[in-house]
């Protein structure tokens, strides 16, 4: 048996950690990117930088479901390390990509799927003189040729692609294709091509992107003024600040003199780096830090201290696989309790929910405004998936017209027109004070910031009235927070279900297919996408008004489910977990088995949770 | 509390350049214990401050957590101040003078808060050379958990419930010249004659300037046996020179012997006068003063005064090259590319 279907595969190469496979595992996502066909790679790497396997997984979807699926179609193998778990894991009918140099041991073959060998060395010893390590970059692009030529990719396409990728040294580009056409040609001789599995074009993706999450979380900081970033390097955040260097470079250099409008630091630790992040906006510039959980950890004390002194922060968390070191290259949405909660004492933290790298890219700006608005740390809680892996979205967008929201700053005229500061009265009735930037005004203005109890007026007290008209003044902006956060997502006019779905950040994709499972399976519902914390009302009203709401989420604890019972006061029956945990993203099958195995029934007679 | 000020104000008292009085650097009254070596810092900061007419809405005091860290409520209370957490002060003070280059940064710190929770954040802004002032009000002990030893408690030295300190001591003015602070010097807070010039000295410094600061703390190590009371500290004072700042366009009147006195310029012009140089030492050889500061440890000598200075050194902004103007003053203009820079950027990712 074939397998049939145009446009609607998942391949995945099993390669070895730092033998270049990467670029030519990214020309063959783009090549499809480029045949108009929605496209979702994804990176499986391992905490090492030689050696150890790695893969690559692509999925096409002509419906455009952009989340994981199981089941592999095809198994490109360039890896021995690996070889019998990979062949293992091919679905009924599926393929097996290998290269036949060696023959491969007789007890791995399985008859239920399909064996094509490449002899990619040996194609490479008869072609290419150069040095063997060469060999190892040019049989990467002999097995996109053969791909090419089984899933019926234009091969002008890649061809395309290759010059793009080596435009600063074109002396590699006649090689590389070759190297793809001796692909290409051994399997027009020895295979009958396409397979039942192919590709066609399609114009479906008019003028989307393909990006990573953490490339938008650089760029959107640039876009939204940040001036000071100071990091600390941890995988998967790390190239949000390398995106943020690179286009500060390209982007930020004065024009007559080369000199920096920007600073990046990299600092000794995550506690230096938030404190230099928090000592720059405190100074009156936009700063930011981007960590991920063990980071996150480190940061704590002094993400209290912003939350207490009311002064604003941005920080990026690119979750990955915790607790501790984890899983440190697999992904999760595990810090929601520790960066909501973050800090001792009452303290209660603004998150931000992006869930494609658009919203990576306008989120990240938008923070920077309700730092400033609101005087208080701003998390924009991605994850590894989609910090680090290619996704298909919208093209970023910014608004000239937009200014910067900077908050309530009294300027040096403000200070002489009023009548007396005070850093913590609340002027407007909202929670917010008025702050005042060092050196604004020769006499006025100036005051004392501290983590310690204080009045309005600054001053250090120990006295318990003060100090809890402070704490709720915190409350009071707190509820103003809820208002002013990005509202929540529905895909729907009006309820129609018992039954609720939520979920958030890179579960959405998963999401928005098992809504569609679920409807095909004639039990649809009603969905809410998250876009930030704290709730707001209409959060609230979507699960009063569903008897049963999931919540789909991946960490093990339910942590969104708790912060949601918590905050709004819910009944904890009503919300039932989704849950996948296990460090690679979740699919839409899992969600729906899940909804299935813990349905129970609801009082019009439907099945609902438990 | 530590004194009662008279709220009387001699309506003549003396006006520096800028037309205020000395007390016009003041701050809150201070709540140290009577006689804590703080509250002369605290003084020597705001007499220095008075002298070099410095505008107290340019200078941004910094501290972490203790009682050194209580400190910049009492002096310079028209300057923005950051209180922050513990050993944290020299990150919140690295991301300020990011923001704002343009600003004087006086940080102060005691020994608990940088020679053990803030050791590293100190070592690393030592070597990032950023340019601030920082002081180590240094009592040898945690005086507001009540007198437990820190890690500048000299070894043998008895704290107040009796017991000899068995660790060794770290000596973070030698630390400092080993990380390569360019600027580093050591002064006792009983002693203002010294301690106010080498102020002035290190707010000239284009880059880290370093003072460790011995201040007794009255209450909890200023028995005997302790090697940080004032009379251990007085008997034990060898200084490396004489110190004084003279500003720039001052003619240098003084006349010592030959041989005796040297003149260093600083970034803003301004000169150090030492003098009375204490011998096989030269206050611009890094490898002179850390052998200077090794012999008098050897000889249980506390060395006070200028250690080194280097004048020429690069400080953190210019070595990450940013604008000269303060980066919290850039506008949308500066900072956002717009969407032109926009669509062709996303153009890179089909």
């Amino acid at each position: 048996m074939q397998l049939t279907a145009i446009n609607d595969l998942v391949i995945r190469f099993a390669n070895v950690n730092g033998t270049g496979s990467a670029s030519a595992n990214n020309m063959f996502a783009k090549s499809i990117f480029r045949m108009g066909l929605p496209v979702t790679p994804k990176n499986i790497f391992p905490s090492n930088i030689q050696g150890l396997p790695t893969w690559y997984e692509v999925r096409v979807s002509e419906k455009g479901y952009l989340g994981r699926r199981a089941g592999i179609d095809i198994m490109v193998s360039v890896n021995p390390q690996s070889l019998k778990k990979d062949i293992d894991s091919v679905r009924p009918n599926g393929y097996f990509m290998y290269d036949n140099t060696r023959e491969l041991d007789k007890s791995m073959l399985r008859d239920d799927i399909h064996f094509i060998g490449v002899p990619m060395i040996e194609l490479c010893r008869q072609h290419f003189t150069t040095d063997p390590r060469s060999h190892q970059l040019l049989k990467n692009m002999i097995y996109v040729g053969a791909l090419v030529a089984l899933l019926d990719i234009e091969v002008q396409v890649v061809k395309d692609l290759i010059a793009d990728q080596f435009r600063k040294k074109e002396k590699l580009v006649p090689i590389n294709v070759k190297a793809l056409e001796l692909g290409i040609q051994y399997i027009h001789d020895h295979y009958q091509y396409p397979l039942g599995l192919r590709l066609e074009r399609r114009e479906l993706l008019g003028d989307s992107i393909l990006v990573d999450g953490n490339t938008a979380c650089g760029l959107g900081a640039i876009y939204a003024g940040a001036s000071v970033a100071a990091w600390y390097p941890i995988t998967p955040s790390t190239s949000v600040v390398n995106a943020f260097e690179k286009y500060a470079k390209r982007l930020r250099k004065d024009e007559a003199t080369g000199k920096n409008k920007y600073a990046v630091v990299q600092a000794e630790d995550e506690l230096a780096a938030i404190g230099m992040a928090i000592g720059a906006n405190w100074n009156g510039a936009r700063a930011f830090t981007a960590t991920s959980g063990p980071g996150l950890s480190l940061m704590s004390e002094f993400l209290g201290l912003a939350y207490f002194a009311e002064i604003p922060v941005v920080l990026i968390d690119v979750q990955r696989t915790g607790p501790s070191t984890g899983m440190p290259t697999r992904t999760q949405q595990s810090d929601l309790t520790s960066a909501f909660y973050a800090s001792h004492g009452d303290t209660k933290q603004v998150l931000l929910l992006p869930a494609t790298p658009t919203e990576c890219f306008s989120m990240t700006a938008d923070a920077f405004d309700l730092a400033e608005r609101l005087q208080t740390p701003v998390m924009v809680m991605t994850d590894l998936d989609l910090g680090m892996n290619d996704h298909l979205c919208a093209p970023f967008k910014w608004d000239d017209a937009r200014d910067y929201d900077r908050g309530k700053v009294y300027s040096a005229e403000d200070l002489e027109k009023i009548k007396e500061f005070g850093r913590y009265k609340d002027v407007d009735g909202d929670g917010i004070p008025y702050r005042t930037i060092p050196g604004t005004h020769p006499t006025k203005g100036s005051y004392f910031t501290r983590g310690t109890s204080r009045d309005e007026m600054a001053r250090y007290t120990e006295e318990s009235e003060p100090y809890v008209r402070n704490m709720e003044r915190l409350l009071k902006k707190w509820n103003t927070a809820s208002n002013l956060v990005p509202a929540p997502e529905f895909y729907q006019k009006t309820n129609s279900s018992q039954h609720g779905l939520i979920f958030f950040g890179t579960s959405t994709y998963a999401a928005l297919e098992a809504l569609d499972l679920l409807k095909e399976a004639g039990a649809p519902m009603d969905a809410m996408r998250l876009r930030a914390a704290p709730f707001a009302q209409e959060v609230h009203d979507f699960i009063e008004s569903h008897e049963v709401v999931y919540v789909v989420e991946q960490n093990r604890d339910a942590q969104m489910r708790s912060i949601l019972i918590n905050e709004l006061e819910i009944d904890p029956f009503k919300l039932v977990p989704v849950l996948n945990f296990d460090g690679m993203p979740i699919t839409a099958d899992h969600i729906v088995k899940q909804i299935e195995r813990k349905q129970k029934p609801v009082s019009n007679g439907m099945a609902a949770s438990y | 509390m530590s004194f009662i000020r008279p709220i009387f104000r001699h309506p003549e008292s003396p006006k520096n350049d800028l037309g205020y009085t000395r007390q016009y650097y003041e701050g809150v009254l201070s709540t140290l214990c009577a006689g804590c070596g703080h509250d002369s810092i605290s003084g020597a900061i705001i007499q220095a401050c008075f002298e070099m007419n410095i505008e107290p809405h340019r200078v941004a005091k910094l501290s972490g957590i203790g009682c050194s860290s209580k400190t910049p409520a009492y002096y310079l209370g028209n300057s923005h101040g950051f209180n922050s957490v513990h050993g944290r002060m020299p990150s919140v003070t690295t991301g300020a003078s990011l923001a704002n280059r343009k600003m004087l940064y006086l940080g102060v710190s005691g020994d608990g808060d940088t020679a053990s929770i803030g050791m590293g954040q100190f070592i690393h802004v030592v070597r990032r050379n950023l340019n601030m002032v920082y002081i180590v009000m240094n009592n040898g002990c945690y005086g507001l958990t009540k007198g437990q030893d820190s890690a500048t408690a000299d070894y043998g030295s008895v704290n107040k419930s009796g017991s000899a300190n068995m660790f060794q001591s770290i000596d973070l003015a030698g630390l400092a010249l080993e990380l390569g602070a360019t600027f580093v010097g050591r002064s006792f807070s009983g002693d203002k004659t010294q301690l106010v010039p080498m102020i002035k000295a290190a707010m000239a410094h284009n880059g880290f300037a370093f003072i460790d600061v011995v201040s007794p703390c009255v209450t909890f190590n200023n028995n005997a046996g302790s090697t940080k009371s004032y009379d251990y500290v007085r008997a034990h004072l060898e200084a490396t020179s004489a110190i004084d700042l003279v500003p720039e366009k001052t003619e240098i009147t003084t006349e010592y012997e030959a041989g005796t006195t040297k003149h260093i310029e600083m970034h803003d012009h301004s000169i150090i006068e030492l003098h009375k140089l204490a011998e096989g030492w030269d206050p611009t050889d890094r490898h002179s003063a850390v052998e200077r500061l090794q012999a008098s440890r050897i000889k249980g000598e506390i060395l006070t005064g200028l250690l080194y200075v280097d004048t020429e050194s690069k400080d953190l902004h210019e070595l990450i090259e940013t604008v000269p103007q303060p980066l919290n003053s850039l506008t949308k203009s500066d900072l956002c590319p717009g969407s032109g820079p926009l669509e062709k950027i996303n153009g890179e990712f089909r």
